[in-house]
């Protein structure tokens, strides 16, 4: 059994509410960083954890936390980013909805490291039930003293809110979520200036995932070098997955970074095995930004070494032959399934979620969409195949915000691995609408399945 | 829609929304406020609902319109009194979302985007809602209903057919 952090106690009956969630040693955070550490020493912890974002792009948090500028007479802001809008990604929402507190602590406790006075929680929309949940947990929270002025006879005061978003993926982007938080258009900002000197409302700002945010309750509980001795190299501490597709046990689990992705999938404590007894056929492993994978390049690496469920293994290989950590969204794809078809609703996805700004993800969205689409029905020709791989390059690296580089990099990396299966469609253009291609050769070599 | 003003209880509601935000930066509450706007006045935005939300925030109007029109989940066309938002994305189809869509249009008799002729249902695909371990799925009103089959949306439209005669 691997360790947890955030989800050992999800499960306790009541957890929601704050008497069950102190008993079980809930807000000692907030008491021993507000009684016994200065807000410098806060973040000298988490810098010493080695936590990574876990809203996709890994960034130290200690760093981020560090870069805060902190002029004189100027409000600083903690936001934490709850819009959780990445396809295959549902672990926040897990998280918020089964232990709240958890959040809530962990926000008290970074915005006294932040000298955040007003801090915010941006929520996707359509998580309107979680926004009661988190509301309810915050009036707790107050009534008790935890927020509110003079938190502890500390002087420090701090409130925490909630804002809902209103459907629109791009608003997880920092600066597209500053600018929504503002109430305006989704539309990101140019950075430089980063949030972190000019933020929300023009004053300096950290956002970070709710996951990121939490992981500060156990780092201040149990020291900075505790969690940093969890899990391999650079990947401290514990992760949560949120596993879906074509598996026994969807769900979100929490996993230390030491286990195998072999181990991941197949074993009991986690995703079970693929549903109905099939094979594994691709998995995209961390939400569906990063590169998919056929089953041989997800368990084992180029170099056929056995790939864990770390940042740096699942990258092993850069984007030629490995992936990404991301989102931590884990989409598995079993060996009916078509990977023409999945990569088409991933550009669907974000023809409708660029916010049109820049050109080349606004208008490549739409094409690659297109075009996609007709491979898929067998409608396509063998030029459409490098016609979206030259689409993809140039909208890679081009455009204002890293969504443009999320749309394009599925598109690559399934023409990367799987261009026969696109092949085959162009030139079975009847068949390929009756029946999927199936798994030809990228069987997981290490394992056939038992029928269920 | 002549009448277009918030009750007391919503006005409190509004001020309470407003009081998230630092002085002179009421504008931040747009998106809530409109959240609250669309449930109070029939399920849809209106010029007018949008007028008197710019005025209840001291903003100019195209500052409403802008926003609304960004953001997929505020609707400015009428729609049924229930709304399913099946998800289309990869993890919902590799589950088979598809099949839940054809289910739905053909039982109520509509395509993706339509609402039934007696004003009761709307279908409308949406992208992942983040419920993907949970497919096939679809929000309706607040909630979620996810693990879809066949027989469950058979079950959820008796049901929402159910309360709709029970209100009557
Ligand atoms: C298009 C796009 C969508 C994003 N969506 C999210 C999201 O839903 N949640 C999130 O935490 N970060 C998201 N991010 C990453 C944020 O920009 C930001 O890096 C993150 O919130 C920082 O927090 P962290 O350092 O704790 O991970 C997104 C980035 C992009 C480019
Ligand atoms: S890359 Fe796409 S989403 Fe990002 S700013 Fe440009 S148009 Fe908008
Ligand atoms: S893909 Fe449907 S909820 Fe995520």
């Amino acid at each position: 059994m691997g360790r947890k952090l955030l989800l050992d106690k999800a499960h306790v009956e009541n957890i929601r509410l704050y008497d069950v969630y102190r008993q079980h040693g809930g807000y000692r955070s907030v008491e021993k960083a507000i009684k016994t550490m200065s807000p410098d020493q806060v973040t000298e912890e988490v810098k010493k954890s080695g936590l990574r974002g876990r809203g996709g792009a890994g960034f130290p948090t200690g760093m981020k936390w560090s870069f805060l500028a902190k002029p004189e007479g100027v409000p600083r802001y903690l936001v934490v980013n709850a819009d959780e809008s990445e396809p295959g990604t549902f672990k926040d929402r897990y998280l918020m909805e089964f232990i709240p507190h958890l959040l809530i602590e962990g926000m008290i406790t970074s915005s006294y490291a932040l000298g955040s006075n007003r801090s915010y929680i941006y929520i996707r929309g359509e998580y309107a039930w979680i926004v009661d949940i988190l509301e309810q947990a915050i009036a707790e929270a107050k009534n008790n003293g935890w927020l509110g002025k003079n938190i502890l006879g500390s002087g420090f005061d701090c409130e925490i809110y909630v804002q809902r978003g209103a459907g629109a993926y791009i608003c997880g982007e920092e600066t597209a979520l500053l600018e929504s938080l503002e109430g305006k258009r989704g539309n990101p900002r140019i950075k430089p200036p980063f949030p972190a000197v000019k933020g929300l409302w023009d004053c300096p700002t950290v956002v970070n995932n709710v996951e990121t945010i939490a992981a500060v309750v156990p780092i201040v509980n149990e020291g900075g070098d505790e969690y940093a001795k969890i899990g391999i190299g650079k990947s401290t501490g514990t992760k949560l997955i949120s596993a879906c597709g074509n598996i026994k046990k969807p769900g979100v689990y929490e996993i230390d970074m030491t286990i195998s992705v072999e181990e991941f999938i197949y074993g009991d404590e986690y995703c079970g095995g693929i549903a109905s007894g099939k094979r594994l056929k691709a998995c995209i492993p961390g939400g569906s930004s990063v590169p998919i994978l056929p089953a041989n390049l997800l368990l084992k690496t180029a170099k056929g070494e056995t790939r864990m469920m770390t940042y740096e293994s699942l990258a092993d290989g850069g984007f030629a032959t490995g992936s990404m950590m991301g989102s931590g969204g884990f989409i598995v794809l079993d060996e009916t399934q078509c990977v023409v078809r999945n990569t088409y609703t991933l550009a669907r996805f974000y023809r409708h979620e660029s916010c049109g700004q820049c050109s080349p993800c606004r208008e490549g969205t739409g094409w690659m969409e297109k075009i996609l689409l007709n491979i898929e029905n067998g409608k396509g020709k063998m030029s459409d195949i490098d016609l979206l791989w030259d689409i993809q390059r140039k909208i890679e690296g081009n455009t204002i915000c890293p969504l443009g580089d999320a749309a394009a990099w599925p598109v690559a990396a399934a023409i990367r691995h799987f261009r026969d299966e696109f092949e085959w469609h162009v030139q079975n253009p009847d068949e390929c609408v009756r029946r999927n291609y199936g798994l030809m050769h990228y069987a997981d070599p290490l394992k056939t399945a038992t029928p269920a | 829609m002549q009448n277009v003003k918030f009750s007391e209880e919503k006005l409190k509601e509004v001020g309470r929304i407003i009081s998230f935000y630092p002085e002179g930066k009421q504008k931040s509450a747009l998106l809530p406020v409109l959240h609250l706007a669309q449930q109070e006045f029939g399920g849809w935005l209106d010029v007018p609902v949008m007028d008197y939300v710019a005025s209840l925030l001291n903003i100019a109007p195209i500052e409403v319109y802008e926003v609304a029109t960004f953001y997929s989940m505020y609707n400015l066309k009428p729609v049924g009194k229930y709304m399913f938002e099946v998800c289309q994305t990869g993890p919902c189809m590799l589950n088979g979302s598809d099949d839940i869509i054809r289910y739905i249009g053909d039982k109520l008799g509509i395509k993706p985007g339509q609402t039934t002729s007696d004003g009761m249902f709307t279908l409308k695909t949406v992208e992942c809602l983040g419920a993907c371990g949970y497919a096939p799925m679809m929000q309706m009103g607040k909630h979620y209903r996810e693990h879809l089959t066949r027989e469950k949306v058979d079950a959820i439209i008796e049901e929402c057919r159910r309360n709709a005669a029970s209100h009557n």
